[in-house]
């Protein structure tokens, strides 16, 4: 049998001491670039969507309904109706009211399971796609700073359920009329619900509410409660990707309704 | 039907190599390695190829076919279509031997780094029933044939030589999580995962989960439940606000017994039952244990007066029985420690003293059993 010498020193990749000699970066013969690039586009575009509202502080408010992307609205300079919670933050705060938010969602996407395999994959090509190869010399993947801070998913995952509250509450407030009467109903109300209702989804079938749930279990048969809403989550957890994009688009989209009648370019119609 | 394929066959050592072209006939049903095999049999009779069960259970063809890491047996020619040219070359994340075998005792030496399942040492057969909920989760790591695809596709290692000292992967990591999650396995499995196989070096691209043959969720039920297990144990705030609080609370738990093993054993050289040579290494023992976990130095000092009055040391015992006084606010805690106090005066010949503490201790507990010693009718301990 041929011994491989390991002694000397080692190339990176697959042109390594010892490995078949191929030159070519990968033998693939599928579009196998087609997804990193789609992720890459569509992860792009809300980037810039969401970056683009948050600094806009307007039309974000159109009674009875607040856009996710400024609820909870805390600040001095929030719109008229929109701090439910009180504002919080004084005036010596003159920026837009969701940037004091935004890290919250934003972190908990940036660190959840599912994300980063989409923009390792699509952002940082490490790698773009299985069994070809990534571009970088040298790899320590999330041992050390900055993406050891990965592991703050769980602390986001918290934030990210208060936040699901507050976005429920935000739906339920959307049974109002314009002028705060209780029992009415429009097309804005079920744009919230939806909305609230991919983002529970979404959290509820995070890796992170898998392991709290019952992840962490040794003994089920000890636990038989916390087994089964552990299988639950389970269940939920198999269509995490599908939640992850189904809340994303959820979120850009309720805010662009809510500016669409802020700005009166629309009206709701309203059922009841 | 029956057609003529193109095949491109990697062929060399590890010393130098190229890519072959061949026409091989195909005929309805077969699989990549049959025309491997026929190949063999008509024009390349010395290429090197490792298979055995030829059913997708033995791990042994694992190539990579048109750069996807899969196995020779279980890809059908009719994945193919007819004009495509397929290329099949050996797994690219390990040193070649020849042809299409590769030298996998990098993944032999990782599997003898992995500790074996450790059961608690006292268990006996037949102790512990199993469960089939508590195994579920194992199980599906125990399909794993070693193929070793999912190490073979694994970037961390594919694309950086540097780091296979460092780093088990995922066939690893699906063995440590079965190990972890068993219910008996008794070895910490979670700082090690992460500081001595290299967990944190996953990033989760689910690349092993796509290849793996035999349909293992690696990434979502064993790599990361292993991470979020790490996360519990080093990162999580409130489960290690909740561990703390259940320490503390344990540790209190003991104290408390050990301290009260120490006194009731202390109450009987007291009452007369015991000596207390006899019952000393206890009592000691039992001191050890509780200060082991006590908070501070002076939530024992009761315990301790009475410990050392018993062993005749009466300035240690006065000391204790005051710091008693001065910290506990429990009323039965002052009398006890006026008890010890009037003892120690008792034994100085200070009767003015002793009866100031008598009646001091009486004041907090009317009841305390330990007066009997000075007359009147309190029941023993």
């Amino acid at each position: 049998m041929t011994q491989t010498d390991h002694s000397g020193p080692l190339a990176a990749g697959t042109g390594a001491p010892g490995r078949a000699h191929i030159t070519l970066r990968t033998l693939r013969t599928d579009r196998w670039w087609v997804q990193p690039a789609i992720t890459a586009g569509v992860l792009f575009s809300f980037v810039i969507y969401a970056t683009w509202r948050a600094f806009e502080n307007a039309y974000y408010y159109a009674t009875p309904y607040l856009s996710p992307f400024y609820s909870p609205c805390v600040a001095e300079n929030c719109a008229p109706g929109s701090d439910d919670l009180g504002r919080l933050v004084g005036d010596w705060y003159p920026l837009s009211p969701a940037l004091l938010i935004l890290v919250f969602p934003l972190g908990f996407r940036m660190t959840c399971y599912y994300y980063r395999k989409a923009y390792y994959r699509s952002f940082w090509l490490s790698p773009p796609a299985c069994a070809v190869a990534e571009p970088h010399r040298t790899y320590t993947g999330e041992t050390r700073a900055p993406l050891i801070l990965q592991n703050s998913h769980r602390w986001f995952f918290y934030a990210g359920l208060v936040f699901n509250v507050i976005l429920t509450w935000d739906a339920l407030l959307g049974f109002r009329n314009s002028d705060g009467d209780w029992g009415h109903m429009g097309l804005g109300t079920v744009v919230l619900l939806t909305n609230a209702t991919l983002l529970w989804l979404y959290s509820l079938s995070c890796h992170s509410c898998r392991n709290t749930f019952g992840g962490r279990l040794k003994h089920f048969s000890k636990h038989p409660i916390r087994y089964r809403t552990w299988t639950f989550v389970s269940r939920l957890n198999t269509r995490h990707p599908l939640f992850a994009w189904l809340s994303l688009f959820g979120v850009a989209l309720t805010d662009f309704y809510i500016r669409l009648l802020a700005t009166g370019t629309i009206s709701d119609p309203t059922f009841f | 039907m029956g057609y003529t394929a193109k095949f491109r066959v990697w062929r060399g050592t590890d010393e130098d190599g190229a890519l072959n072209d061949y026409d091989v006939d195909v005929n309805e049903g077969e699989v990549v390695l049959d025309v491997i095999h026929r190949l063999q049999a008509t024009q390349a009779p010395d290429l090197a190829v490792r298979w055995n069960c030829k059913a997708g259970k033995c791990g042994s063809c694992s190539a990579e076919i048109n750069g996807r890491p899969r196995l020779l047996c279980m890809t059908r020619m009719n994945t193919f279509d007819q004009s495509e040219t397929v290329t099949v070359t050996p797994l690219r994340a390990f040193p070649v031997i020849r042809d299409l075998v590769t030298n996998v005792s990098f993944n032999y030496q990782k599997a003898r780094e992995v500790p074996s399942f450790t059961p608690p040492p006292d268990l006996k057969a037949g102790d512990y029933r199993m469960q089939q909920i508590d195994v579920e989760r194992s199980q599906e790591f125990r399909k794993c044939i070693e193929c070793f695809l999912c190490q073979d596709t694994c970037h961390v290692i594919r694309d950086h030589e540097e780091n296979k000292p460092v780093f088990a992967g995922p066939r690893f990591f699906i063995r440590i999580a079965e190990l972890d999650m068993h219910p008996l396995d008794t070895l910490e499995r979670k700082h090690s995962a992460q500081e001595d196989y290299g967990l944190g070096y996953c990033n989760i691209t689910k690349c092993c989960t796509e290849v793996c043959p035999e349909g293992i969720h690696i990434t979502d039920n064993a790599i990361i439940p292993m991470k979020e297990r790490v996360v519990d144990a080093k990162y999580d705030p409130a489960f290690g606000l909740f561990r703390v609080l259940r320490a503390r609370s344990k540790s209190t738990k003991t104290m408390n017994e050990q301290a009260d093993r120490a006194w009731s054993l202390l109450c009987s050289v007291e009452a007369g039952d015991v000596d207390y040579a006899s019952v000393r290494s206890d009592v000691e023992d039992a001191m050890r244990q509780a200060k082991g976990v006590a908070s501070t130095g002076t939530v024992l000092a009761s315990l301790e007066a009475l410990d050392h009055f018993e062993a005749g040391r009466l300035d240690e015992a006065a000391a204790e029985a005051q710091a008693s006084l001065s910290w506990h606010r429990s009323a039965q805690e002052r009398s006890d420690a006026w008890v010890t106090l009037a003892r120690v005066y008792d034994a100085q010949e200070r009767p003015t003293a002793t009866v100031e503490a008598i009646e001091n201790a009486r004041r907090h507990w009317p009841d305390n059993p330990r007066l009997r010693h000075f007359g009147g009718d309190e029941r023993r301990p």
